[in-house]
């Protein structure tokens, strides 16, 4: 019986614990009430089926969570990444089919499949802008000291607007099939969108794991006075943070302008950094800052895009889903509560005293 | 002095205990009404805790109060106000956006037809201030007034709630001399009014300006209730830092060669280095091989000095030579790289990273100075960590162990060692003793002994001046933000240097 307790006791104390456990009932619900969760098909070469789609629409909000966590852990929050990716979005679009144009354009010239700009400087300029807007958080926050909150929500709100300017308020239609691939391709079965992920994340683990910028991020997430005063320069560390939170949700933008082939710059992302927060901390990153796992994040990203694939194949009426993916998230979260764990920790172990 | 002899509050045999501390033991305090009663103790030694309970914050586990000869039971900190009892404190806690009336009314407006009654409010409020000679618009936010009269408002407040009993907490530590003045004249009216004045202050000049009797405390303990005018100076700072007598090493043996060691050139130079408002300008060399000690009070410009040679804060006067070469860069970066360390005085607020591993503790300052990308390897962030433990006798289960879990010697320690690994030519210690047993106190004080013998120049800053004297080659001495001594050799006794605190 000890050995259980062991065993219970060395499992729960994991970091990834929790989020595996949240994602295994998430499945195990689909596994009883939804005979084709798990079915998955090949066409055209392709893979299909409710895990693939998973993989493929939580992609954006797995890379805002990357870019998330390391803000959350210098102890700070990004706001504004929803309308980071309307700007990133709606600039990828404008490059392509440019609305803002003196000449007039007319409409079978805007349908053409051709675009204005070669792919690979719509993608730089659009990641460019996107870092941009994180640089500027990133200086607000850590040169001129405002809270963090405060900070980004002043791009939360203006960079919507600057979105609509970019594309004169209105929807921009991408007719240039090159660019869907972003978004709608396959690469070996799988969508191209996991393989930016991978390598994202792969990306964010070097420069936090193999440099010592994971160390300097948790430290000023934890204790920024006695960081500066033990030579870390706690700016740069805070202008990074937002920087890459920034670069990420531009690729976030490109991928979700090239999935639904437009750039709607009131709509795109809209509340997604409502969801990239609950996905970090779901992942088991305080908002407090300090310690933080890349991977948990992603997690969390995938238990919520789980939830919303679930609540959306299982046939809940529209006017509920947001009730049944907030008693979701509660019962989620209710998992990380000291108390919870606690109780259950109790329940355990007092199942073991028993003869 | 009207009916100066009317006990106004007696607090008996006060005791209160929080986890692992005394904080109270047996405290007496008595306060007459008409009276300024100063408050006199370093921090943590219970004079906080004193008012607290005296303010209902805290219950005392032993002890009894009475007010005007009733027993009272202080429940709360509104049943204290409603007994007649209120503390300003420090930070003042007012609403800087409301308008000056309204702050000293707050919960309190006159009301007619169930709405505030403006014009009374207003009224009120002017009486109550001209009651303390003030003069400002009532009507005018107070956020828009210096601290001095935000002080004085916070003062009005109090005295609305018809108090009997004043606790001033740290008054005057953000106002300028002449505010200073005002609050006193403001004080003494009160006083002349009846009212019981408890005065909290680090400034001893202040105290033997305004007070009646002066009550020490130290380590909890109640150590007396003087006449401030019978009491000499040497007196009260002897009574304060009081003498541990406990069985140290002999370390005389590291202190012969102090004097040879003043003749080669300095290691650190500072020349007229000062900040306007922080610390007056000051000479200060350190040379190799020496510990120099800094004496002084708590709040006498001690600490602000050591963050000005390690570069956390920038002059703005004078300059820094390390070694011969001009300090032009001022960070704590460029200071780790030039050899300069510092092992701040807030341990917890400024040292430690309380969720990080001992080891990840350790190495911090050593990776900041190589920057992001050579990262130290696990393995050789493991040697060092663990090279350092069994050096400096940390007691840890293991390099992994978060320091929050530490107590707070090894936590010293472990900032200790993370300087140390940085290897530095200066080492700045500020109060690397505080609030760590006697065994781990003994065993830092001979390190840093050890540090200077190799070679290296250290600041050894101690509120205890046993200490100070026991490690010390030389003993540089702040009073009020200003360096006011420098002791040396035969000077260096324990007279000589409370005389230069006290100033007198």
């Amino acid at each position: 019986m000890s050995q259980t307790d062991s065993l219970w006791r060395r499992l729960s104390g994991y970091n990834l614990f929790w989020p595996i456990i949240a994602l295994l009932l998430i499945m195990l619900f689909n596994l009883f009430f939804m005979p084709n969760f798990f079915k998955i098909e090949i066409k055209d070469g392709h893979l299909f089926g409710s895990l693939i789609d998973i993989l493929n629409r939580g992609a954006p909000l797995m890379l805002l969570a990357i870019g998330m966590t390391m803000v959350i852990a210098t102890a700070g929050v990004d706001l504004s990444v929803g309308a980071v990716i309307a700007i990133s979005g709606a600039m990828a679009a404008v490059l392509i089919n440019p609305a803002l144009g003196k000449e007039l354009i007319t409409s079978d010239k805007l349908i053409e499949n051709v675009t204005f700009t070669p792919l690979w400087l719509v993608i730089v300029l659009g990641l460019l802008v996107s870092i941009l807007c994180g640089l500027w958080n990133g200086l607000l926050v850590s040169r001129a000291n405002i809270q963090p909150m405060v900070a980004t929500l002043v791009l939360m709100v203006a960079g919507r607007g600057v979105a609509q300017l970019i594309t004169n308020a209105q929807i921009i239609t991408i007719y240039y099939s090159p660019y869907f691939f972003i978004g709608n391709g396959y690469i070996l079965g799988l969508p191209f969108t996991f393989y930016i992920v991978a390598a994202v994340f792969l990306l964010a683990w070097a420069i936090t794991r193999k440099t010592a910028l994971g160390l300097f991020v948790e430290s000023v997430g934890i204790n920024s006075r006695s960081s500066f005063l033990s030579g870390i320069n706690e700016k740069n560390v805070k202008l990074m943070a937002y920087t890459f939170c920034g670069l990420c949700a531009g690729i976030a933008g490109l991928i979700i302008s090239s999935n639904v082939k437009s750039a709607d710059a009131n709509n795109a992302g809209l509340w997604s950094e409502l969801d990239a927060i609950l996905a970090v901390v779901i992942g088991g990153t305080l908002m407090t800052g300090g310690r933080f796992s890349l991977a948990g994040s992603v997690l969390g990203a995938l238990i919520i895009q789980s939830v919303t694939t679930t609540i959306y194949s299982f046939g809940v009426p529209p006017e509920v889903v947001l009730v049944v993916k907030a008693a979701v998230v509660l019962a989620v979260v209710l998992l990380y509560s000291e108390q919870v764990k606690g109780a259950l920790n109790n329940l355990f172990e007092r199942k073991g005293v028993q003869p | 002095m009207p009916n100066s002899n009317s006990t106004l509050i007696s607090m008996q045999g006060i005791s209160k205990a929080f986890p692992g501390v005394q904080a109270l033991a047996q405290v007496d305090f008595t306060l007459y009404s008409g009276e300024i009663h100063a408050l006199m103790g370093e921090n943590g030694t219970g004079k906080s805790t004193l008012i607290k309970v005296l303010t209902g914050v805290e219950r005392p586990d032993a002890g009894v109060i009475t007010l005007n000869g009733q027993k009272i039971q202080v429940k709360s900190p509104l049943h204290a106000q409603e007994l007649g009892i209120s503390p300003v404190y420090q930070e003042i806690n007012l609403c800087p956006n409301l308008t000056v009336a309204e702050n000293i009314l707050l919960g309190r407006e006159p009301r007619r037809f169930n709405s505030i009654d403006w014009r009374k409010l207003n009224q009120k409020a002017r009486q109550i201030l001209q009651r303390l000679d003030i003069e400002v618009e009532v009507t005018q936010s107070l956020g828009m007034y210096p601290v001095a009269i935000q002080q004085m408002v916070a003062i009005a407040r109090a005295l609305e709630i018809s108090a009997r009993v004043l606790i001033l907490d740290e008054p005057t530590s953000s106002l300028s001399a002449h505010e200073t003045t005002k609050l006193f004249q403001v004080m003494r009216k009160l006083k002349s009014e009846g009212m019981g004045i408890i005065f909290i202050t680090h400034f001893i000049n202040q105290v033997y300006e305004i007070s009646d009797r002066t009550t020490v405390l130290r380590n909890g303990k109640l150590v007396g209730t003087f006449e401030t005018a019978a009491l000499p100076r040497l007196e009260l700072i002897s009574k304060m830092i009081g003498k541990e007598i406990t069985a140290f090493e002999d370390m005389s043996r590291f202190k012969q060669q102090s004097d040879h060691q003043t003749e080669q050139a300095p290691l650190l130079e500072a020349r007229k280095l000062g900040h306007s408002g922080v610390v007056s300008p000051f000479d200060l060399d350190l040379h190799a091989g020496e510990v120099v000690g800094f004496a002084g009070l708590l709040g006498s410009g001690r600490t602000e000095t050591a963050r000005l040679l390690f570069g956390a804060d920038k002059p703005d006067h004078g300059s820094l030579s390390l070694a011969g070469k001009m300090v032009k860069k001022f960070s704590p970066c460029a200071s780790i790289l030039r050899g300069i360390a510092l092992c701040p005085e807030d341990r917890k607020a400024d040292g430690i990273v309380p969720d990080l591993t001992v080891r990840e503790n350790i190495v911090l300052a050593l990776q900041a100075s190589r920057g992001w990308f050579q990262f130290l390897s696990q393995k050789k962030q493991y040697e060092i960590a663990n090279h350092y433990i069994k050096l400096l006798n940390i007691s840890t289960p293991s390099a992994d162990q978060l320091v929050k879990n530490l107590s707070g010697g090894n936590q010293q320690k472990v900032i200790l060692a993370r300087w140390l690994a940085t290897n530095p030519r200066v080492l700045i210690l500020d109060e690397p003793t505080r609030g760590i047993d006697v065994g781990a106190k003994a065993e830092i004080q001979k390190l840093v002994l050890e540090l200077a013998e190799e070679g290296r120049a250290c600041v050894f800053i101690s509120s205890e001046l046993e200490e100070v004297l026991r490690i010390s080659h030389r003993i540089v001495v702040m009073r009020d933000r200003e360096k006011v001594a420098e002791l040396s050799g035969s000077n260096m006794d324990e007279k000589t240097v409370m005389q230069a605190i006290a100033g007198s």
